[in-house]
């Protein structure tokens, strides 16, 4: 069903903190105003914040793109570098390399991939140092 | 317990969402580092925190909690007082530090989220 599809595209610059949120903020309200349960709503949220904010922090910038259709979320936050070394560490429980200066700002619990994965029914991770990462996240909409 | 209670035994002053008191909550978490929140909170639960930037109303925005109380005294800034109106929130701010702002509100009967059995 090609035309119920709803496609949302946003550039997230790196370090751009005065910006951080806008892109999930907007797809919530999409979401909202699409009438997407409000549970799968906020699972969507979590999943759309924590990339952009990975994409600021850790990344050289990049985009978020959102595909809504009437079964499912997909979720795809890429980047252009500087890639992620170790993928199965980042994906551990408190493991951050966010610095002090971005802990003050309540970031680096080293929660975002996890939290990322536990919101998903579909996820993954496909990195290449020097080249960028980019995290696809799927969640279905039960009808 | 309804967020009009919560205000008067934390001698809290409340700086947006005057009108949207008679909210209740079931829980409290109280945090600093934005996705221990998105890991473990629901919309039931009202955000204790010292941190002021305006990610945390965004980080309350997606989760939909109804009100964000900072401790110590702290007073978030402008961009977040706004961001909270638009949301629909409620913000407060007491005098008391995170461990005894905590404590009153767990000896009112205000659980804390571990009653949930943690991560979903
Ligand atoms: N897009 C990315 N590009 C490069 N490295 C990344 C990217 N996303 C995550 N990482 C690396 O993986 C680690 C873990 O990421 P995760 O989101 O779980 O935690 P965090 O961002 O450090 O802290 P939190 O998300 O809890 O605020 C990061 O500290 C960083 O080293
Ligand atoms: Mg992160």
């Amino acid at each position: 069903m090609s035309q119920d599809m709803v496609s949302l595209n946003y550039r997230v610059n790196a370090e751009d903190f005065a910006k951080a949120g806008d892109a999930s903020s907007n797809t919530k309200k999409v979401l909202k105003k699409l009438g997407i349960p409000s549970d799968i709503t906020r699972r969507a949220a979590v999943v759309t914040y924590e990339a952009e904010m990975n994409i600021i922090i850790h990344s050289n910038g990049g985009e978020i793109i959102v595909n809504i259709d009437t079964t499912k979320i997909q979720i795809i936050a890429k980047d252009y570098g500087p890639g992620i070394p170790d993928i199965d560490k980042a994906m551990e429980k408190g493991y951050s390399t966010a610095s002090d200066h971005v802990r003050e700002m309540g970031f680096g619990a080293g929660m975002g991939l996890p939290n990322m994965k536990r919101c998903s029914d579909e996820f993954k991770i496909e990195s290449e140092m020097g080249k960028g990462t980019t995290v696809t996240s799927i969640i279905h909409i039960p009808n | 317990m309804y967020l009009y209670e919560i205000r008067d035994i934390l001698d809290a002053e409340v700086i947006a969402g005057k009108s949207r008191m008679d909210r209740e909550v079931d829980f409290a978490f109280g945090a600093d580092l934005m996705s221990d929140v998105l890991a473990f909170v629901n919309e039931r639960t009202v955000l204790l925190t010292g941190l002021t930037s305006p990610q945390v109303i965004r980080t309350a925005e997606m989760m939909d909690l109804a009100a964000i109380i900072y401790v110590r005294g702290k007073r978030p800034d402008a961009a977040s007082l706004e961001l909270a109106e638009e949301n629909g929130m409620t913000i407060m701010c007491t005098p008391y530090t995170l461990y005894t702002t905590s404590g009153i509100l767990y000896n009112a009967g205000l659980k804390g989220i571990d009653e949930l059995g943690v991560i979903k």
